[in-house]
């Protein structure tokens, strides 16, 4: 990657750190609360399902995730493994893709 | 750690595709006591490192005031706490 | 506690990076630096041992080392403050490759230095007028901040990216390149801000201010860096990167 790639992918990790700071936060206060009563299915599909707020909710958290845990990853593989490169990079996009559709299939799970 | 529970926890929840059914199978599953451990840890470890990201984020951003920037690094560690905190009471 | 009974006994390193410790009994004096434990040993004990200082006084830089795992100048650390039941432990400075003993090869900080662009680049020539900045002007301001390096390279040392990440230009490279951002009169912004962008440049800083830390100026190196990555954002965002 050019110097100028990976600045801008490090960009793309702050906005979708402070993006991620505000999901998680909510995702852990709502979970805090809904856990309170046990963990049901129902309880949370009462919640998800057909919720239009939920969905975009969760899509957005999704894509943050897709972008923030790979470029992450790829820092720390590359630091404590030495693990750098084209190949590297290769891998760590197929990462996030990956994290896309299978976090793109859970909302589609819970929320149509 | 969270690059390895996150596909999990999503092919978890897409368990629903299949039926309510699945998914309460699996969240029965998860009570197990080692399971509910590793929630916690996984939770305090989560709330350190947004805290942590908040406070790399003020330094970059906001900027440099030293004294200042330790202070928020002691609070940062005690926020996380007491979220992976709450979590646990509510679960135990 | 401290008189001519009292003796230290300070393991040096000795040899390249495949060398050792080597274990020295040097009388403990009131007000000694460790500076003058390693001149002891050399003068008195064994005049093989390699070192490098120049000022005594702290000025220079030169007498940089490690002393019980942390990098200082040695002129400037007090033995009292150091010792940990009359043992000291004095290495080169980490991060940099040993020419022998408590001498390392400092080319690659300074090559590092060039590379992140760290010369000022004129735009007058004497046929100009004097440049106008105010001394009280954010942007000099933020020079002054930094300034003062005279690259010892102690917070080279200290720092964790530079042990994890060969290419990395370190703290001080990256301090220096800010100072010449903020400088109005210099004409390689542009060329400067690509220089040290990228995971060789600040974006692989992880803002663990060990460099801040230990500096013996008490410059903020991660300040520095905080403000290379504000100026690479917005030249990324505006698409001037």
């Amino acid at each position: 990657m050019s110097a100028r790639a990976e600045a801008r992918a490090w960009v793309a990790q702050r906005v979708s750190a402070a993006v991620l700071a505000v999901c998680v936060a909510v995702h852990l206060a709502t979970m805090i609360l809904a856990v309170h009563g046990g963990l049901s299915a129902a309880a949370i599909l009462g919640r998800t399902r057909g919720s239009v707020a939920w969905a975009t909710f969760y899509g957005l958290f999704v894509v943050a995730v897709a972008i923030h845990a790979p470029l992450g990853l790829r820092t720390v593989a590359a630091e404590w493994l030495g693990w750098r490169g084209r190949a590297a990079n290769l891998v760590w996009c197929a990462v996030g893709i990956l994290l896309l559709g299978l976090g793109a299939r859970a909302v589609a799970a819970v929320a149509l | 750690m969270l690059a390895i529970f996150l596909p999990l926890h999503f092919l978890a929840l897409s368990q629903a595709l299949i039926g309510e059914g699945a998914l309460d199978a699996f969240l029965a599953w998860t009570q197990q006591p080692l399971l509910k451990a590793s929630e916690i840890a996984l939770v305090f470890l989560l709330a350190a490192h947004l805290t942590g990201g908040l406070r790399l984020l003020v330094i970059e951003f906001v900027g440099w005031h030293s004294e200042a920037q330790k202070a928020m690094l002691a609070a940062a560690g005690g926020v996380a706490a007491f979220c992976a905190l709450l979590f646990a009471l509510n679960l135990v | 506690m401290q008189g001519p009974d009292t003796t230290l006994q300070v393991s040096v390193w000795r040899g390249r990076a495949d060398g050792g410790f080597q274990r020295y009994a040097v009388p403990r004096e009131g007000s000694q630096t460790v500076l003058d434990i390693v001149t002891w040993i050399q003068r008195r004990l064994d005049p093989s041992l390699a070192y490098r200082f120049a000022c005594r006084v702290g000025m220079c830089g030169s007498c940089a080392m490690t002393v019980n795992g942390v990098a200082r100048w040695t002129c400037r650390t007090h033995v009292e403050t150091v010792v940990q039941d009359d043992r000291l432990e004095i290495a080169p400075l980490a991060n940099l490759p040993i020419v022998r003993d408590l001498v390392t090869d400092m080319r690659e900080f300074f090559d590092k230095w060039a590379r992140a662009r760290g010369q000022f680049k004129p735009t007058a020539t004497r046929h100009d007028d004097f440049a106008q900045v105010r001394p009280d002007s954010p942007a000099r301001q933020a020079v002054d901040a930094a300034i003062e390096c005279i690259g010892c390279a102690v917070c080279y040392a200290a720092c964790d990216v530079v042990a994890w990440n060969p290419d990395y230009l370190g703290p001080a490279a990256l301090n220096r390149a800010w100072t010449l951002q903020r400088d109005t009169r210099d004409g390689a912004h542009a060329e400067r801000l690509a220089a040290v962008a990228g995971d060789a440049g600040c974006h692989a800083c992880h803002t663990h201010a060990s460099c801040t830390e230990r500096c013996p100026k008490h410059l903020s190196p991660t300040g520095s860096i905080a403000g290379l990555k504000r100026a690479t954002t917005l030249a990324v965002l505006k698409g001037e990167l």
